[in-house]
């Protein structure tokens, strides 16, 4: 066998071991664990089906999974939103590629900051003395501060939209800068308007960028639980921050339960997604 | 479309875009302005005077909790761990993709499964797998681990595009001179692709830098700067916090902004070579 036969094999070795050893391992460990006992002090190797019967079984799981889904719904619609449009401006009204390249830069950059210090950074914002209630007080619109604003699930849903809707941005401008523009002058010259061009020809064109960015979305705000604990000041819950509740608890198969369950929800939307678009033409 | 006149679609959207970039910036903005906090001046507006104090807090004093830092040192050696990784490992494997092998399609498949499975899984499953082992979890090993999880498939999305676009006309050229297939590779195709991997460096350092969700039960007994960010949140009550955020969001783009200009400098420089 000559050396080029073999290069590939060589050179995607690392990328198979380390996703072997951080991806595969863990998550049959997660499998392995989840059918496992544990009491107050410590896990033990068994194979029990309590760990997913007491999650199946208790209310408070199927409300979680409820409001994690809520949740997942509501950030998904605003980020398409938004991000669609977003995408569109920056694809089919910025005429100069120089522009273009330094608006989408603008919207890539917070992307590369911490989510932590973004989602603190609401907090002299939202707040009871924060700037929004303060001048929603000069102006005479309210009388006492809105309670509402941090510490909620507006704010979780609003920090969310502020994280992840870059996510939506970046795959449908993608798409929308791959669509041939003979395609739209051709609309046009058939008689459609804007809105029939946009209906009949840019959006379903859009449609693999938009199942990427879904994607992106959906599973960031099912898996999200720093944002929940943090946004909502504990008021809420999700999926995620249960599984760290836990976890917190040493109650190890009991996560690890409730990261399959969650795991498996995931790659049906995921699947669900997929069946519906098809993105094989993006990659 | 380039030669009608603007509509009013185009206007409304443009009020739509500075919205949102007003929307993505002006939390930040706040937090920057109120880490010059006054000595006495508190988390919310109004300024209460403006002063370096709460920076001078952060650098030079005692905090009651965390170790800032330590923290930072270790966030910066391990993005500069993940970085390096990312760059060699997704331009290897990028490498490997141009050409069809053997469960290439799985391979791929599970780099886009480690982009999809929520961070807290990884989190889980490498605590999990390190604990069964018997292993000590550290943020050099499997905190490292996790983040490679991140940030590989990011840096194999961009090499791909990266390859796509690379006409291999130039390494036939190569080739036809009698280069060898690494003078192929060190003298044609790397200078071609050295502002992506730069990209794909400045990927890798980042998302690692600010990794919150993987790192949580992979740090081990040592906190990354995240994660004492989180803590701080729990029990810091003074601007400190903000003088904190403002000081690694500087840091931050500073990366940024170097990786984009070294990127910049290349292109014109080769836009340069070319055209003389």
């Amino acid at each position: 066998m000559t050396l080029s036969r073999i290069a590939p094999y060589l050179q995607a070795t690392p990328l198979t071991a380390i996703l072997a050893a951080f991806l595969v391992l863990p998550i049959a460990t997660i499998v392995m664990v989840s059918f496992w006992d544990y009491d107050s002090i410590q896990i033990f190797p068994a194979f029990v089906f309590t760990n997913y019967e007491e999650t199946i079984t208790s209310p408070v799981t199927w409300s979680i999974y409820l409001n994690t889904l809520k949740y997942t719904v509501i950030v998904w619609a605003v980020t398409l939103v938004i991000g669609f449009w977003v995408a569109y401006y920056l694809a089919f009204h910025i005429r100069s590629a120089t522009a273009q390249m330094v608006l989408f830069l603008v919207c890539t950059v917070p992307f590369l900051t911490s989510n932590i210090i973004r989602m603190i950074s609401w907090i002299p914002f939202l707040g009871r003395n924060g700037l929004l209630n303060q001048s929603l007080m000069q102006m005479g619109l309210i009388d006492q501060p809105l309670e509402f604003l941090l510490f909620s699930d507006f704010a979780v849903v609003l920090a969310m939209v502020h994280l992840y809707t870059l996510f939506m941005v970046t795959p449908i401008f993608n798409t929308l800068m791959r669509i041939d523009r003979a395609l739209i002058e051709a609309a046009r010259d058939a008689g459609a308007n804007a809105f029939q061009i946009l209906t009949n020809v840019i959006i379903p064109l859009a449609k693999p960028g938009i199942a990427i960015g879904s994607i992106f979305v959906v599973t960031l705000v099912m898996g999200d639980f720093i944002t929940v604990r943090f946004m909502s000041g504990g008021q809420s819950a999700s999926v995620g921050l249960m599984m760290a509740n836990q976890i917190a608890l040493l109650q190890y198969p009991a996560a690890a339960a409730n990261a399959v369950i969650l795991l498996i929800l995931v790659l049906l939307l995921v699947g669900g997604i997929l069946r519906i678009v098809n993105i094989r033409k993006e990659l | 479309m380039n030669s009608e006149r603007r509509g009013l679609g185009f206007y409304v959207l443009t009020a739509f875009f500075v919205l949102f970039v007003l929307f993505l910036y002006g939390p930040m903005t706040t937090i920057f302005i109120l880490s010059f906090q006054g000595p006495n001046g508190g988390l919310t507006f109004p300024m209460n005077g403006v002063s370096l104090r709460w920076f001078e807090n952060l650098l030079f004093e005692q905090q009651a909790v965390g170790d800032f830092g330590g923290a930072f040192a270790r966030s910066l050696i391990l993005g500069v761990m993940t970085m390096l990784t990312t760059v060699v490992v997704s331009l290897l494997a990028g490498l490997a993709f141009r050409r069809r092998f053997l469960g290439s399609g799985p391979l791929f498949y599970l780099t886009i499964a480690s982009l999809i499975v929520p961070s807290i899984l990884i989190s889980l499953g490498i605590g999990l797998a390190f604990q069964v082992v018997g292993l000590e979890p550290a943020w050099y090993t499997s905190g490292f681990g996790a983040h490679l999880t991140w940030t590989l498939p990011f840096g194999l999305l961009i090499m791909f595009a990266v390859f796509n676009r690379f006409n291999p006309a130039y390494e036939e050229a190569a080739r036809d001179l009698g280069a060898t297939p690494w003078q192929t590779f060190a003298h044609v195709v790397l200078p071609i692709i050295l502002p992506s991997l730069i990209g794909v460096g400045l990927f890798g350092f980042t998302l690692s830098y600010d990794e919150f969700a993987r790192t949580l039960m992979t740090a081990g007994t040592f906190n990354t700067l995240p994660l004492e960010i989180y803590g701080m949140t729990t029990n810091v009550t003074t601007p400190v916090l903000y003088a904190l955020g403002t000081v690694t969001t500087v840091f931050s783009m500073a990366v940024i902004l170097v990786s984009l200009a070294a990127i910049a400098v290349l292109r014109k420089r080769r836009a340069r070579r070319i055209a003389g």
